[in-house]
């Protein structure tokens, strides 16, 4: 095995330590197989890279590999060969065939998280003055209204929260509302889920049309509560 | 379509009349038939009541013919305009510092520039036409926007063009003396002239994106402040950086392809040293690219939250996923081009450097890492339960411009110092103050590093417009200041190094020529990729929130289908600048070797980079 040696191991302790170690980090969940898959091609991408910087360590790396597939007297190696060159057709063919056959597995999903609002409620600001009163009745109102799903802590775990998939919005996360302004919200919030546009169908939303149960003005209060409530600040340009 | 439909219908039934006839037959009407259809659809368009607002062109459909012939014309402008800017700073450089080869190396970029520029314009009149024929309406508004700027253009052409003439057929002639001065001087001209070649039609374009319409004043002072618009100067600037890369990886391409064919020690030397230049122009630029294209989108961002979010979180989102790949490639690919160099062309470096390379490796391949992993993924439905949505709830933090900022900084610092490994490998330190200097550069380099990653995790409990405004600016500003450090620092110790190893062109192995055509390959593909991205993020807008499209093509094309055209029109660049390389080289075999001697050629010192005097004295 020589210098082929240490890369095989280090694929294998990366895909193990990706399977296995890092789902078992507290906070951490097991990764996608997508995920898995990319950072074992930069794994790969890297050794290549590294055994080929000088002719030396190429000719380590690549040597064994050319005598097993194209040198002569290999003695008892011979059969692997021909095992390896009837075998590698048939995998990648077994791979080819496993991704195009038609399957009762749903596909997996490249979801995109933020469609674009339409060009009406782009630019808008919140009218509600930001006041303690204000911010504390938004904060009443998403009780009510909200914290059934998003959750009391504003994280995402509201009692009905188990019911849904995707789940509801964690707002504490820093990645989520503190990206987008505040009129996003209200567009979300105002037109829910059956307001989406269709540029990013299937949608996938059970966020009910609040516009037909709340007046605007309540919607702003809770967005300003939401942030409030989230410790976490709207993007804007000022 | 009836009439389309029934010209298709009419062919079908030819073909089957001429059965039997002979294929020739078949095969002349076929191709007769073919050329008609145009004009079919043309004349079914023109028939309906008020003006023509589209026309079609059957199979290949408008839109598609456009779009490709657009980035053809984007891909070949961008090379036209960016060889000139580094081919007049080799001249600079020749004629400031007296070394030949320099000069050599401008005039043979020159000289593919030359031949690329006709195709330039070729394909941008092809564009013109079709832009015309096909969407009326849409250039019926713009030639009333534009109609000064229109004039403009025309003019800047001309200028250009005689410009790039006296300054190629003048090379010779103006060699020496006060000539040599007045040919500089063209080459200025030519640059600045295609600086506003350039940013003149930029303003066409990104008034599609971000129109400011004035209804009231002159036809001049509404061109004005059309052309004023949001992103009109952010995209100037990208594209001038990107030009300057594009253009610096295809010369790189050209001279790997050059290097893998030739045979004559003296040819192999020569090229090898051309493929460094491009590729460390590549690079150069490379460096300042994103920042760039971060303040680009931040604009548009700004210009239209959504714009933005079209673009960076709906539906075009996963297209930045490819582009960190391609870029990651590109930094990839640039590095080891350097780390090849340090093995092969400075014999006995690689024991020193190959750990300094492996971490540079490792650290290049994390950040590439986070840049790569997307805030929602890619799962099944059951991965997507297991991790509670189809956010990681550890690595979903990673898919988020703070972390994407963060890491392509780092990237810029380790491509830098890349550069730098390269500079300082083969020399050894004389100055009394090395030890110092070298204690000061790692204190530097370490201390931003810091500075960068403790911004971009602190970015995350700060509202975003602290983040936009204050932690990436400053991510930006602190990369920028170890380069202004380390380059004259190094520069400085290195004027009194000793050179332990000389440099020996010609030794690099085949890989690396490859790794230049990949290089050049991951640019281009990048620039169709960031084409399809301005042009979808209008949706369907011909010019956004003033025009509509209502064409059957106001659809964005899905990214799967996208990126069908796009490899085509990579594909078929490269066939293209293949064919005009060859052609501009096609008289090179002929010339007899006189005058070319080894005098002119390369030893020893790396090209830009300064070097050991002593090498610089021998030459």
């Amino acid at each position: 095995m020589g210098a082929l040696g240490k890369p095989i191991i280090l694929m294998v302790a990366m895909y193990l330590f990706l399977k296995f170690v890092l789902p078992n980090i507290p906070g951490s969940a097991p990764l996608p197989s997508s995920l898995i898959f990319l950072y074992l091609l930069l794994t790969a991408a890297g050794i290549i890279i590294f055994e080929t910087l000088s002719g030396e360590s190429k000719d380590a790396f690549w040597g064994p590999m050319q005598r097993f597939l194209t040198g002569e007297n290999i003695g008892g190696l011979q059969a692997l060969r021909y095992g390896v060159l009837v075998l590698f057709p048939l995998l990648v063919g077994w791979q080819t065939y496993g991704s195009t056959a038609s399957s009762d597995a749903p596909p997996a999903e490249s979801r995109t998280i933020h469609p674009a609002p339409p060009g009406e409620y782009t630019g808008l600001s919140n009218p509600v003055p930001k006041t303690p009163e204000n911010i504390m009745q938004g904060k009443g109102f998403y009780a009510a209204f909200c914290s059934p799903c998003h959750g009391g802590n504003f994280d995402g775990k509201g009692p009905a929260a188990r019911g849904y998939n995707p789940p509801p919005a964690n707002f504490a996360d820093p990645t989520t509302i503190a990206m987008l302004q505040e009129s996003y919200l209200f567009w979300r919030i105002k037109k829910g889920g059956v307001g989406l546009p269709i540029e990013g169908a299937p949608w996938k939303s059970a966020m009910p049309r609040w516009e037909v149960e709340l007046p605007d003005e309540w919607i702003w209060k809770i967005i300003m509560g939401e942030y409030d409530g989230a410790h976490q600040s709207p993007r804007t340009w000022e | 379509m009836s009439a389309i439909q029934q010209g298709v219908g009419t062919i079908q039934r030819a073909l089957r009349a001429v059965d039997g006839q002979g294929g020739w037959l078949a095969g002349l009407l076929l191709a007769v038939a073919w050329l008609a259809l145009p004009s079919i659809g043309l004349a079914a368009e023109g028939a309906a009541a008020g003006p023509t607002e589209y026309r079609d062109i059957p199979y290949i459909g408008a839109r598609n013919l456009v779009w490709i012939v657009a980035q053809l014309h984007l891909l070949l402008a961008g090379f036209v305009l960016g060889v000139p800017i580094f081919a007049w700073l080799c001249e600079v450089i020749a004629w400031r510092g007296g070394e030949k080869r320099y000069d050599k190396l401008a005039k043979e970029f020159t000289k593919l520039l030359t031949s690329a520029y006709a195709t330039t314009a070729l394909f941008g009149g092809i564009l013109l036409f079709l832009l015309v024929a096909f969407y009326p309406k849409l250039m019926n508004y713009l030639t009333d926007v534009f109609f000064p700027s229109f004039l403009l253009y025309c003019l800047l052409f001309l200028l250009e063009t005689a410009t790039l003439y006296l300054y190629w057929y003048g090379w010779d002639a103006m060699q020496y003396g006060n000539k040599k001065t007045l040919h500089v001087f063209l080459g200025f001209l030519l640059n600045f002239f295609a600086l506003f070649i350039m940013i003149v039609p930029n303003a066409w374009a990104t008034f599609q994106s971000s129109p400011v319409v004035i209804s009231e004043g002159t036809a001049f002072e509404r061109a004005w402040a059309a052309t004023w618009n949001p992103t009109w100067w952010p995209i100037n600037i990208h594209r001038l950086i990107a030009n300057v890369v594009l253009g610096g990886y295809i010369c790189g391409a050209y001279a790997g392809v050059r290097y893998l064919s030739v045979k004559s020690t003296e040819d192999r030397e020569h090229y090898d040293w051309m493929g460094y230049v491009g590729n460390f122009i590549g690079v150069f630029g490379l460096l300042a690219l994103p920042f760039a294209g971060y303040w680009l989108m931040r604009e548009i961002y700004q210009y239209n939250q959504q714009m933005g979010i079209t673009l960076m979180g709906g539906f075009l989102s996963w297209l930045f996923i490819i582009q960190a790949m391609l870029i990651g490639v590109l930094f990839l690919g640039s590095n080891y081009y350097f780390w090849l160099g340090i093995t092969y062309r400075i014999p006995g470096s690689e024991t020193k450097y190959r750990r300094a390379m492996l971490m540079m490796l490792v650290s290049l391949l994390l950040c590439l890492a986070v840049w790569m992993t997307p805030h929602s993924l890619v799962a099944s439905i059951e991965e997507a339960q297991k991790m509670g949505g189809a956010h990681h709830p550890l690595l979903g933090v990673l898919g988020v411009m703070s972390a994407k900022m963060t890491v392509s900084n780092l990237m810029i610092l380790i491509t830098f110092m890349s550069f730098v490994m390269y500079w300082r490998a083969g020399k050894q330190d004389t100055a009394g103050w090395a030890t110092l200097g070298k204690a000061v550069m790692g204190a530097v380099l370490v201390l931003a590093s810091l500075a960068v990653i403790v911004l971009g995790v602190w970015g995350y409990f700060v509202p975003a417009i602290v983040r936009i405004n204050y932690f990436s600016t400053s991510q930006v500003a602190i990369v920028g200041f170890v380069i202004l450090t380390i380059t004259p620092l190094t520069a400085l110790l290195l004027k009194s190094a000793r050179t332990t190893t000389e440099m020996v062109w010609g030794s690099m192995p085949p890989r690396a020529g490859y790794a230049l055509v990949l290089n050049a390959v991951m640019v281009i593909l990048l620039m169709t990729l960031m084409g399809y991205a301005r042009s979808s993020s209008r949706v369907h807008w011909h010019v956004y929130g003033v025009m509509r499209d209502t064409s059957p093509y106001a659809y964005s094309p899905a990214l799967g289908s996208a990126s069908l055209i796009m490899a085509f029109c990579t594909f078929f660049f490269c066939i293209l600048v293949a064919f005009i390389f060859w052609v501009a080289t096609m008289g090179d075999k002929y010339k007899t070797p006189a005058g070319g001697g080894k005098g002119e050629l390369p030893h020893g010192i790396p090209a830009m980079a300064g070097g050991a005097p002593e090498a610089r004295q021998q030459q």
